[in-house]
């Protein structure tokens, strides 16, 4: 593992010696790593190798078995906190019955959004996830991309400075794709500290940094390109097999 | 207030789910009214073949409302033996010698009933008055186990239907996602409380005037308190539907609780005479929620009671209201431990 910021930028995640089981099988061992402010973090790893634990250990939402998790300087799990987070969960939660508005409101209210502001905000997010023609529409009739989208609306609803996105472009067309990553660096250059998960090798090269998860171990950490040169591989997936140990 | 958007937002998907409102809505009227079609018919007359009877007694017999045909002695065994008659009377020596079809003890107990009140009145002239304290006379049982029925109706619907939308919370993951906004988990669950419990003030409301008003079940007492304890019934249910919803993994297992949470208490409501149990079986009724609903339905439907008499069966329900929202709070720390 190795460290690649030379510019000492501020930190917005500090995850320090993390460990985390289930039902007494292991799933996260001493996880060490910071998240860097305005920056994309991705965590690339199979699946089962833990990545959805660790980030919801990251967005406070679950209580870790020992080590911490700092976010914006402040401890996590925090109730207080979570309004500076937006998470997307891997699951579509979504109410089937209710219309993409109705979703949009409910949450919006969760965080506390005044009436005007929801309104302001519902426009917003909808237009950035292309879905605002679907704003009546009943969720259950969405497919599962238009899904992901408003997940993904719902999770930008509240501007939080921290973003935790757990895969977010599965089901995504790669057109929409593009789209959402635009809007992920825009985010980035307004100062949010973003977090995304994915078990796709190429998104990975996206991300301004990338930790590597196998097993529940953090194998590698740094930029794509100090993790190709360090492992001397030529695409993001040799350098997996690399640290993971399969590959000299 | 994330309270109110809960409670907005369960409305919201009741609209959505027709399906659900008509279950809860209609479902229990169906039901109520086909009971009180069955069990609301008037006393039974009992069928009744003679031989050999004296005149003033078959008068007598017909004073007591029975239908009474005279036979030869043949011809009785006979329509006793198809189940023309309930029984046959057959003078020997003057002594009444009654011969019952015997499958079904009630109309046999009606006939004996009805034929030593007439043997009594052939003798001797007596002219008994029957007072009630409560009741009239010729109350049909629907009118005795209605009030423990609407009780009942409200309960189950409640129960089921709100541990299955709680159980769908958690299967979907909309749970897991709502514990990473900073709602409160007593805010969620009084949203659940709130939002069930506007709706459920419609079902009470609904399912109490129509028993009352459509059914004509009988109700001396104050319409205001039967919805109180209706309401308070699907509190009840609501918050113990939630609870057991975390013991569930599906629908179905939710419908597998039916014969554990809900049939038990259906026995021990006093829907069945207990007063021959032995006295510490007795007690298990006092742990049933719906002990304490039918035993405040019935003091204030067919015994007019007030407040007073009802105010325990208050307390108590409020108590285990209580008592399941404070535990559902708890156990939502399983998701989220702040």
């Amino acid at each position: 593992m190795e460290r690649g910021k030379s510019v000492p930028d501020e930190i917005a995640i500090e995850v320090k010696h993390l460990n985390k089981s289930f039902d007494k099988k292991q799933i996260l061992y001493d996880i060490n790593l910071d998240v860097h402010k305005a920056k994309i973090l991705g965590l690339l790893g199979p699946s089962g190798s833990g990545k959805t634990t660790l980030v919801k250990l990251m967005a406070g939402i679950d209580t870790p078995d020992n080590g911490e998790v700092y976010v914006l300087g402040q401890k996590v799990p925090n109730l207080k906190m979570l309004n500076k987070i937006g998470y997307m969960a891997q699951a579509d939660a979504l109410y089937g019955e209710l219309t993409a508005e109705e979703n949009l409101k409910f949450f919006a209210s969760m965080y506390g959004l005044s009436k005007a502001e929801q309104k302001k905000r519902i426009e917003e997010v909808m237009d950035l996830v292309n879905l605002h023609d679907n704003l009546k529409i009943q969720v259950k009739k969405y497919s599962g991309g238009m899904k992901r989208r408003l997940s993904l609306a719902i999770a930008l609803l509240h501007e939080p400075p921290i973003l935790v996105l757990d895969e977010p472009t599965v089901g995504i067309d790669p057109v929409l794709r593009i789209s959402i990553w635009n809007e992920l660096y825009a985010l980035c250059k307004s100062g949010s500290t973003i977090i995304v998960t994915t078990h796709v090798m190429d998104e990975a090269e996206k991300c301004h940094e990338l930790g590597m998860l196998r097993e529940g171990r953090l194998i590698a950490l740094g930029t794509p390109e100090e993790i190709l040169r360090e492992s001397h591989s030529k695409t993001i997936e040799e350098a997996f097999l690399y640290y993971g140990g399969v590959r000299k | 207030m994330r309270v109110r958007a809960v409670m907005v937002r369960i409305l919201r998907q009741l609209k959505h789910d027709k399906r659900t409102i008509g279950l809860m809505l209609f479902a229990p009227i169906l039901v109520l009214t086909l009971m009180s079609f069955v069990f609301g018919g008037s006393t039974y007359h009992p069928k009744i073949g003679v031989v050999n009877a004296p005149l003033n007694f078959v008068n007598s017999l017909e004073e007591g409302d029975a239908v009474v045909t005279r036979y030869s002695d043949a011809d009785s065994e006979q329509a006793l033996y198809k189940g023309d008659i309930d029984a046959k009377i057959d003078f020997q020596n003057g002594v009444p010698h009654v011969k019952l079809e015997g499958s079904d003890p009630t109309k046999s107990k009606a006939v004996i009933a009805l034929v030593k009140s007439a043997s009594l009145r052939s003798s001797v002239a007596v002219q008994m008055k029957v007072q009630y304290l409560f009741g009239y006379k010729d109350m049909s049982s629907f009118d005795s186990f209605g009030p423990i029925l609407i009780g009942f109706f409200v309960f189950f619907f409640v129960f089921l239907v709100s541990g299955i939308a709680f159980l769908g919370e958690r299967n979907s993951g909309t749970l897991e996602r709502l514990m990473a906004t900073p709602v409160k988990r007593w805010e969620i669950v009084m949203g659940y409380v709130l939002g069930f419990g506007v709706f459920t003030v419609l079902q009470s409301a609904l399912i109490a005037w129509f028993s009352i008003y459509i059914l004509h079940i009988m109700m001396v007492g104050s319409f205001a308190l039967v919805l109180l304890i209706t309401i308070l019934t699907a509190m009840t249910a609501l918050t113990i539907g939630i609870f057991i919803s975390a013991f569930a993994n599906n629908e179905l297992q939710m419908i597998q609780f039916v014969p554990i949470i809900i049939v038990p208490q259906i026995f021990f409501s006093g829907l069945f005479d207990l007063s021959t149990m032995a006295g510490w079986l007795q007690v298990i009724g006092r742990f049933t929620p719906l002990w304490y609903v039918a035993d405040a339905l019935r003091s204030i439907m067919i015994r007019g009671k007030g407040w007073s008499d009802i105010s325990f069966d208050v307390l108590v329900l409020s108590l285990i209201c209580l008592f399941f929202i404070i535990v559902n709070v708890i156990t939502l720390k399983k998701y989220r431990r702040i």
